[in-house]
């Protein structure tokens, strides 16, 4: 029973698995992966069906509609989070891991955004594709998603783990949530709307990023104290 | 000599209820507490509330001398936690689970076949845990405990869904646990052995 210190697994190597596990368990049922992916597309798709092909109207809503596609795919995903890690009890094995919380929880968002943000950004150009937008709004598409998907991931986690311990906690999820989300949405589709008109999008995509860095430093550590309250 | 791990004064309302109170024990290297009690006694919550998933209402939980509020990281490092849900997934193997565990804390390296092969899971390594029953369950979730490398191991209700075979396995394994210097909190209601040298905290 001696030696504990010289056993103890590295902070990499705990994250790897964690990162390592919920990947392999979204290959088990890859179903869970394409819903909100589908959900994207098909809502973002569905908009110039219903409301004719007059170009210029679509150029000008494409970029806030597609947005709030992503923003809604993005919260429909973030519900089973911890879900399945609550009801099997890896969830209290993560809380009394030797390894610190606040990185597991990383761990755990970014396997979120690789199975959720990742794939919006990568089809978002081709769904901007049926508004007709230019081809340097679809650059700016994927340019603002990148930033927007990690922050809507970032801080989601925390919603969602101050709604884990409550049954049906979805509804309160999103308003949690919703309220930190704005600013991603308003600056994201202003973005896209500024770049289809020629604009710079320079501004916005700073913003973007650098409330990423700000979710990236704080909603770690906020998701790991939210999990051990809904734990109690 | 200061305990590995002493309770004292620990008090726990749930609601309006007052769950227990009072409830103080010191326990050395190679002891062994079983927690008795009836259905919703607490004993669960005891054991939460000694791995520090749960604050105590008032009282003080000391691994090494040092409470383990203050410095939870320590004490998580030192502790392993064998609960009432596996902590396992079901979509993965019985291999990928262990492989994730073994990141999480101190382990020892064995031997696949070593670890496995007294638990009688060595054939059943690559398939999904939910073809499983839910016996072999809990031996995988066994398995997860004997890999760890901690002086302290915390059991609830260690003897669930176990065969008599997996009883005495149970009883075998924290036996060697003890004989090596760790220490061992149980909250069971039967199938503990007499063999084991235990002292019992009855909650009422």
């Amino acid at each position: 029973m001696s030696g504990a210190q010289a056993s103890m697994p590295g902070l990499w190597r705990g994250f790897f698995a964690v990162l390592r596990r919920d990947l392999l368990l979204a290959w088990r049922r890859p179903g869970d992966v394409l819903n909100p992916l589908i959900f994207f597309a098909i809502v973002a798709t569905l908009f110039p069906l219903a409301l004719g092909p007059d170009s210029d109207m679509l150029r000008s809503i494409g970029p806030g509609v597609v947005w709030v596609a992503a923003l809604l795919a993005a919260l429909l995903s973030l519900n089973s989070l911890f879900l399945s890690d609550f009801d099997d009890g890896s969830l209290e094995q993560l809380l009394l891991s030797a390894q610190p919380l606040p990185l597991m929880a990383l761990a755990k968002t970014a396997a979120h955004w690789l199975l959720s943000g990742l794939p919006l950004v990568l089809v978002s150009p081709l769904v901007a594709l049926s508004y007709d937008l230019p081809p340097v709004s679809l650059l700016a598409m994927a340019a603002t998603l990148l930033p927007g998907t990690v922050s809507l991931s970032l801080i989601g986690a925390t919603g969602a783990a101050l709604t884990v311990g409550l049954h049906r906690g979805n509804a309160l999820l999103s308003l949690l949530v919703l309220p930190l989300a704005m600013p991603v949405l308003i600056f994201g589709a202003r973005t896209v709307s500024l770049a289809s008109a020629g604009d710079s999008m320079a501004g916005g995509v700073y913003f973007l990023s650098a409330y990423c860095m700000f979710a990236l430093t704080l909603a770690p550590f906020a998701t790991a104290a939210a999990l051990r309250i809904s734990n109690e | 000599m200061t305990a590995l791990l002493s309770v004292s004064e620990l008090a726990v309302l749930r609601g309006e209820r007052l769950l227990f109170h009072g409830i103080e024990f010191a326990l050395n290297a190679g002891d062994c507490l079983l927690i008795e009690g009836a259905n919703g006694s607490g004993k669960t919550s005891l054991l939460r509330v000694v791995a520090g998933l749960m604050p105590p209402d008032s009282g003080e939980i000391r691994w090494r001398g040092n409470e383990t509020r203050l410095e939870p990281q320590v004490f998580r490092a030192a502790l392993a936690w064998h609960g009432h849900k596996s902590g396992l997934k079901q979509d993965l193997t019985l291999i990928e689970n262990l492989r994730c565990e073994a990141a999480l804390r101190p382990t020892r390296s064995l031997a696949p076949d070593d670890l496995l092969g007294p638990l009688a899971l060595s054939a059943l390594t690559e398939l999904p845990l939910r073809v499983l029953s839910a016996g072999q369950q809990r031996r995988v979730a066994l398995a997860r405990l004997l890999m760890t490398d901690v002086p302290l191991w915390l059991l609830d209700e260690p003897f669930t869904n176990l065969d008599r075979a997996g009883q005495a396995l149970v009883n075998d394994l924290v036996g060697r646990h003890l004989a090596q210097g760790g220490v061992c909190v149980m909250a069971a209601h039967r199938g503990v052995s007499a063999d084991l040298p235990t002292a019992r905290l009855s909650l009422s």
